[in-house]
């Protein structure tokens, strides 16, 4: 027999539903029959170890992949990746990627007609430290135009995809910046109900973690599913 | 500290840049990898049945005997070192990506019964807020009559977790995903 200890089922209210009818993407595109529970078995308690060899030194800088220096407000992103036990998620690969500070992606679908920014991609990755630490040097993205809606715009975000120790524990996620007049209008951010949810997106500013003449900190903590035995449980103390 | 789990969103259209455009992983396999070498095809389709064509698939699967390389794996079967096992593609203009891989190994239930082969996969896209996890099963493996993941599924769904042969190439196997509609695929709550 084996001893598998599963990890822990997310509260549906901590998270978005599927179907948000303001998000007209998910008419289309969200399932309408009953999720499939699925007890936790090997094929979920692991996952891949992706991401760790081929890492480069500017990756979590993204002021410093090109020649020059990109346009716009420069900033840190940092914060820890903890699994819902509170416990640090170590050595996990991050990926992120954004708009540049005027709003538009390096990508061959954004026609939003602003600027392109040669000095700057958009895109990082890092992998957590030992205590589940990580940190990014970018440019604060800009809000841009969609046409879900008249007059939609998003909030300016950076896309975070984290992998964490199993299938089981795969994030995608947006971090937002705190006191954006647009999330009221955002029917992503607003696909997840609960408003307490709602701010665990949003990150805060910290001085702290702000470097003197040179760039704002915002601290943004993840939080991925957690075992629902403690390794100490098991060993039965 | 509060320590619920952070919400998902969607992945959105733009995601090549971060995810695919240089780490994507569509071939699993080298020379070198044990197994029965396989072309697995995904297609994503809507509720229209319209092709997706902004859609990451992520698959995750064991080795050729049935072993995950994962440190939880502790199950004494060999490893095949340059099998990580798991690939990742963005889908094209006709909502599809194919990926070069094996057939997995017979993996074990938690009470020491054996699943069916499978690939374990994870869709995302725009439109998308929660990562979708489904399974690919190998239509017309004998074993898939006694998979008990299957057998959670109602009996009339199944059809929609295998993958098929091509006739003539026995090993081009297509999948297709319906996100909903008629035909909607079976997702899992994992």
């Amino acid at each position: 027999m084996l001893k598998i200890t599963p990890y822990r089922r997310h509260d549906p209210s901590s998270q978005p539903a599927s179907l948000y009818e303001p998000y007209r993407s998910t008419l289309l595109r969200a399932p309408r029959q009953p999720l499939v529970l699925l007890p936790h078995t090997l094929s979920e308690i692991t996952g891949p170890v992706y991401g760790h060899s081929d890492i480069r030194e500017t990756d979590n800088d993204l002021t410093r992949q090109h020649a020059g220096e990109p346009q716009g407000e420069r900033i840190i992103v940092t914060g820890r990746v903890l699994d819902d036990n509170g416990r640090p998620v170590p050595r996990t690969l991050i990926e992120i990627w954004q708009t540049n500070a005027a709003g538009r992606y390096r990508h061959h679908n954004d026609n939003h007609p602003a600027p392109l920014d040669p000095n700057f991609t958009g895109a990082g990755r890092t992998l957590t430290d030992d205590n589940g630490v990580y940190r990014f040097v970018t440019i604060k993205p800009g809000a841009y135009p969609w046409k879900n809606h008249p007059n939609a715009w998003r909030p300016a975000h950076i896309h975070f995809s984290l992998f964490g120790t199993a299938f089981a524990t795969r994030l995608v996620t947006q971090m937002y910046f705190p006191g954006d007049p647009l999330f009221g209008y955002d029917p992503i951010f607003q696909s997840i109900a609960d408003e307490r949810a709602r701010q665990r997106l949003v990150a805060a500013f910290d001085l702290a973690t702000t470097k003197p003449e040179w760039a704002l900190g915002y601290q943004f903590n993840i939080i991925l599913r957690g075992r629902e035995a403690t390794p100490f449980e098991r060993n039965g103390k | 500290m509060d320590f619920t789990p952070t919400p998902s969103q969607t992945v959105g259209p733009f995601f090549h840049l971060g995810c695919t455009e240089h780490a994507s992983a569509g071939s699993l396999v080298t020379a070198a990898t044990r197994g029965e070498r396989i072309r697995l095809t995904c297609r994503v389709l809507d509720g229209d049945g319209a092709p997706v064509p902004d859609a990451m698939i992520e698959i995750w699967q064991a080795n050729a005997e049935g072993r995950y390389n994962h440190p939880e794996d502790l199950q004494e079967k060999p490893l095949d070192p340059g099998f990580s096992g798991f690939g990742r593609l963005a889908t094209d203009e006709n909502g599809k990506c194919t990926f070069a891989t094996i057939k997995p190994g017979r993996v074990p239930w938690n009470n020491g019964t054996l699943q069916a082969p499978h690939i374990n996969v994870s869709v995302f896209a725009r439109g998308v807020l929660k990562r979708l996890p489904t399974r690919i099963y190998f239509a017309g493996h004998p074993a898939n009559v006694e998979d008990p993941a299957l057998a959670l599924v109602p009996e009339q769904r199944r059809q929609t977790l295998l993958a098929r042969a091509e006739a003539a190439r026995p090993s081009e196997w297509r999948f297709d995903i319906h996100l909903c509609g008629e035909n909607e695929t079976v997702f899992f709550d994992v």
